[in-house]
């Protein structure tokens, strides 16, 4: 079997969180007698992702995603478990490994508050040791893939939300990663900023082959992007598979709308699909392609009305999702 | 070591940024100066001081050097930057770069220390020369009084980042940088002469300095400059501050490769 570029076994992690009931009295108790509970993060996630895949990684608040992310890229130690990617253990040879790996977190900046882009970018060259040439031709694809030319001698601080998490994107990525991190890069973006930062990360990951993983609440994210998704809850791991396999398994559901050529006749009825709305010239119904094929259906509409124009919606992603999280009680 | 300049490069334009904060802060230096020297003077007018032991022109030149380097060797100049990422989770960005975190940090502190005093130590340092008699800063006695100056003075700079990085890691556990920053400043800025110059100190506190690395980042350089400790000696201290900085920073790796061990980022 091929081994994947990234591999996990086993991981667990568990913190110690402190806790106390609201009030001055508590606070004042909490002085001498703290109580802990112990929070599990993660509970033995084991997956292998493969070279040149995007995946998506969801699942609610607090499910563990960042902190799979972090452990992947040497910032948090497990408590247990293997992890290898390109061969090293992240948070053991931290130094070496990530000269590999790009991360970008959605909810901080890793470029400098007060200085031009720029400069940070020149930074990150230093540190990293980009070759001059890998860097000029680095930053010139991504100032024309990401659109930058404006933003690079702004100081950071007056740049928008979305200006600046273009150049956090840009900056993870000088160095040519093959793998890269990202924890919600879309979170807080307008529609304009997120296509483009979709759109790029499809690019960079036809073109250069990175891998990528992605964490995200929003579900237009992965359908757009994610070739395969992993849903965590609570800490475990609870699907890993394609997009089509979960909406096979949930999204049987199809609702089908058809326009046609004003029709006086009496309303189709079609055996195994449910009549939603009907006038002279819509009718929508529903049906679930386990009873009923899609061409059935065309067919027997097509018999009795002249149609102009047909759309077939599945259901909704982010139904799936929520179906998925009350089906595992997270 | 590119990145490291380069680390200082960012952090001097950074610096540059604050023109009137590096205004202001001449001015306050220039006036704590004065009142410092003011006040010493009247005491020594007044026989209190020992004017064979430490004669006031070398107490003036003490304390204007302590006002030209202040942000060189204060003990409570911090990088607020770094307690802010520890605090507030944004150290996971650091640990995604392939350099270790100590060496990082450390530049990072060199650099904003030097920044801040390439930018005050000239302007302040031609007005007091200028000063007449007695409130200006003396002369070197000799050319090698100066070298050994410039050298202690500079392991006196990486002996008190050394010192600092201690407070920064201590943040990982405390979570607030305010009790071991006061802690560590107040006694740190006594037990190095900044309140009182060393040798206006009694004889067992003197002692007690003498054994503990504080006094060796101030007090023992501009001593060495005035010529109050002699070369020989002089020589001998730089031995003691080399050895000090190799200890404190052995025992900073050490901690902060625990700390990182444990490490929790903060917040999502």
């Amino acid at each position: 079997m091929e081994k994947g570029i990234i591999q996990l076994t086993g991981i667990g992690k568990s913190f110690k969180v402190a806790e106390r009931t609201a009030g001055l009295r508590q606070a004042a108790k909490a002085l001498f007698v703290r109580k802990h509970r112990i929070v599990e993060a993660l509970k033995d996630i084991s997956f292998t992702v493969n070279e040149g895949e995007i995946v998506g990684y969801i699942g609610p608040n607090g499910a563990g995603k960042s902190t799979t992310i972090k452990v992947m890229s040497g910032i948090l130690v497990p408590d247990g478990g293997t992890c290898s990617i390109m061969g090293y253990t992240p948070w053991k040879e931290r130094t070496d490994y990530v000269r590999h790996i790009g991360v970008v977190f959605g909810q901080r900046s890793q470029l400098w508050w007060d200085v031009p882009v720029i400069d940070s970018f020149e930074l990150l060259r230093d540190i990293y040791r980009i070759p001059d040439e890998m860097y000029r031709e680095n930053l010139a694809v991504l100032t024309e893939m990401l659109a930058l030319a404006d933003l690079l001698g702004v100081p950071v601080r007056q740049l928008s939300l979305g200006q600046r998490m273009r150049c956090e994107i840009a900056a993870s990525l000088l160095h040519s990663p093959k793998i890269l991190f990202l924890d919600e890069p879309t979170i807080g973006l307008d529609a304009v900023s997120k296509l483009a930062v979709r759109s790029f990360i499809r690019r960079i990951n036809q073109e250069r082959g990175v891998t990528v993983i992605l964490t995200t609440h929003d579900m237009s994210d992965i359908e757009a992007l994610a070739d395969r998704i992993l849903m965590i809850g609570k800490g475990t791991l609870l699907y890993d598979g394609s997009l089509e396999e979960l909406r096979s398994r949930f999204g049987t559901g199809r609702t089908i709308t058809a326009d046609y050529r004003e029709y006086v006749g009496e309303p189709v009825d079609i055996p195994g699909a449910t009549r939603l709305q009907w006038s002279t010239e819509r009718a929508v119904y529903s049906f679930d392609t386990e009873s009923v094929v899609l061409a059935d259906v065309i067919a027997q509409l097509s018999g009795s009305v002249e149609l102009l124009d047909i759309s077939v919606d599945s259901k909704d992603i982010d139904e799936m999702i929520v179906q998925l999280y009350e089906e595992h009680q997270i | 070591m590119r990145a490291y300049v380069s680390i200082w490069r960012l952090r001097f334009i950074n610096g540059m940024q604050y023109r009137a904060a590096a205004l202001a802060g001449m001015a306050t230096q220039l006036f704590f100066g004065f009142v410092f020297i003011m006040i010493f003077a009247a005491f020594y007018r007044s026989g209190g001081g020992d004017s064979t032991a430490f004669p006031l022109q070398d107490l003036i030149t003490y304390v204007w050097l302590q006002q030209i380097f202040l942000s060189l060797i204060m003990l409570w100049i911090r990088d607020n930057e770094i307690f802010a990422m520890v605090t507030s989770g944004n150290i996971a960005y650091e640990l995604c770069r392939p350099m270790g975190l100590y060496p990082f940090w450390f530049s990072k502190l060199l650099a904003q220390r030097v920044a801040g005093a390439v930018l005050r130590c000239f302007p302040i340092t031609t007005v007091v020369f200028l000063l007449p008699e007695p409130y200006g800063l003396s002369a070197p006695p000799s050319w090698t009084a100066l070298l050994l100056f410039v050298v202690s003075l500079l392991l006196g700079l990486i002996l008190v980042v050394a010192i600092s990085m201690l407070i920064y890691i201590s943040v990982f556990w405390t979570m607030s940088p305010t009790g071991s920053m006061l802690m560590i400043s107040v006694a740190g800025e006594f037990l190095a002469g900044m309140v009182i110059p060393v040798p206006l100190m009694p004889e067992w506190l003197q002692r007690i300095t003498y054994a503990l690395p504080f006094r060796w980042t101030t007090d023992f350089p501009f001593r060495v400059y005035s010529g109050h400790i002699p070369q020989q000696e002089a020589l001998i201290g730089i031995g003691v501050q080399f050895g000090w900085i190799a200890a404190l920073a052995a025992f900073g790796m050490w901690l902060m490769r625990k700390a990182l061990r444990n490490v929790v980022v903060q917040g999502g």
